[in-house]
């Protein structure tokens, strides 16, 4: 299936920058994930400078009256949208470490289903390698 | 005559708080809002033009709380207010300065 579908797989990179709650843009290319999720493309996430902080865990809105739409990132693995890679640069300049980050993780059908993470830790050196190997970019 | 300054902008993204920090008089206070709270982690660059700030820098909680940042990550010269502080900081001062 995998094989017989790669001519019209593409890679897809979503580059998330920007902050959750103080724009729309988070929100904005979360549901354009979930809706690209549905054409079995190659699909990615890159979580560069401020986009970092969408994946932090503990996220409580009640008092700014906005809809809390983290836990929607651990529904990512069901739909094969596995690939978060997060600069680790970002995270250090914010004062944050990998632990303060959701644990997200998808179900691996090919080896009995075992948990696995779906956020991975890169460099910004990476990070610029990963963005140049893709064949649409969308980024946020 | 002081003034309340608040800021609403992820400083890094924008320039909006240091360029606030840079424009406070003693007896001034500063207020984080919305992304602008992100200016109250410690441990950035930010934290140090905060506690070198003559201005007295406050936070609101519930915009913390909504972007998951814990109190223990918050800078120890930044004070916490809710909505009731935030009228209260409008009250104690003459004047608001909103750094959009």
């Amino acid at each position: 299936m995998q094989q017989q579908a790669d001519a019209n797989v593409k890679r897809f990179m979503y580059v998330n920058r920007k902050a959750p709650y103080g724009t729309i843009y988070a929100l904005e290319s979360l549901e354009v994930v979930l809706i690209g999720a549905a054409f079995d493309q190659d699909v990615s996430l890159a979580f560069i400078d401020d986009g970092v902080f969408q994946l932090l865990k503990d996220q409580d809105t009640n008092a700014i009256g906005v809809k809390n739409f983290s836990p929607a990132f651990k529904a990512l693995g069901d739909y094969d949208v596995n690939k978060l890679f997060v600069e680790k640069e970002s995270l250090d300049e914010r004062g944050l470490t990998p632990d303060d980050l959701m644990e997200l993780t998808w179900e691996d059908e090919d080896d009995d289903w075992e948990e696995k993470p779906s956020i991975h830790l890169v460099s910004r050196h990476e990070m610029k390698t990963l963005l140049g190997n893709q064949d649409v970019i969308l980024s946020f | 005559m002081s003034i309340l300054h608040t800021v609403n902008k992820s400083p890094f993204q924008k320039n909006d708080l240091k360029s606030c920090l840079n424009h406070t008089n003693a007896g001034d206070a500063v207020l984080l809002i919305e992304d602008g709270v992100y200016g109250a982690l410690s441990g950035t660059e930010f934290s140090l033009l905060t506690s070198n700030c003559d201005a007295n820098i406050y936070c609101l909680k519930g915009d913390l709380a909504a972007r998951g940042i814990e109190s223990d990550k918050v800078s120890d010269d930044v004070k916490l207010v809710d909505y009731e502080g935030f009228v209260d900081l409008v009250t104690q001062h003459d004047a608001v300065n909103a750094w959009l």
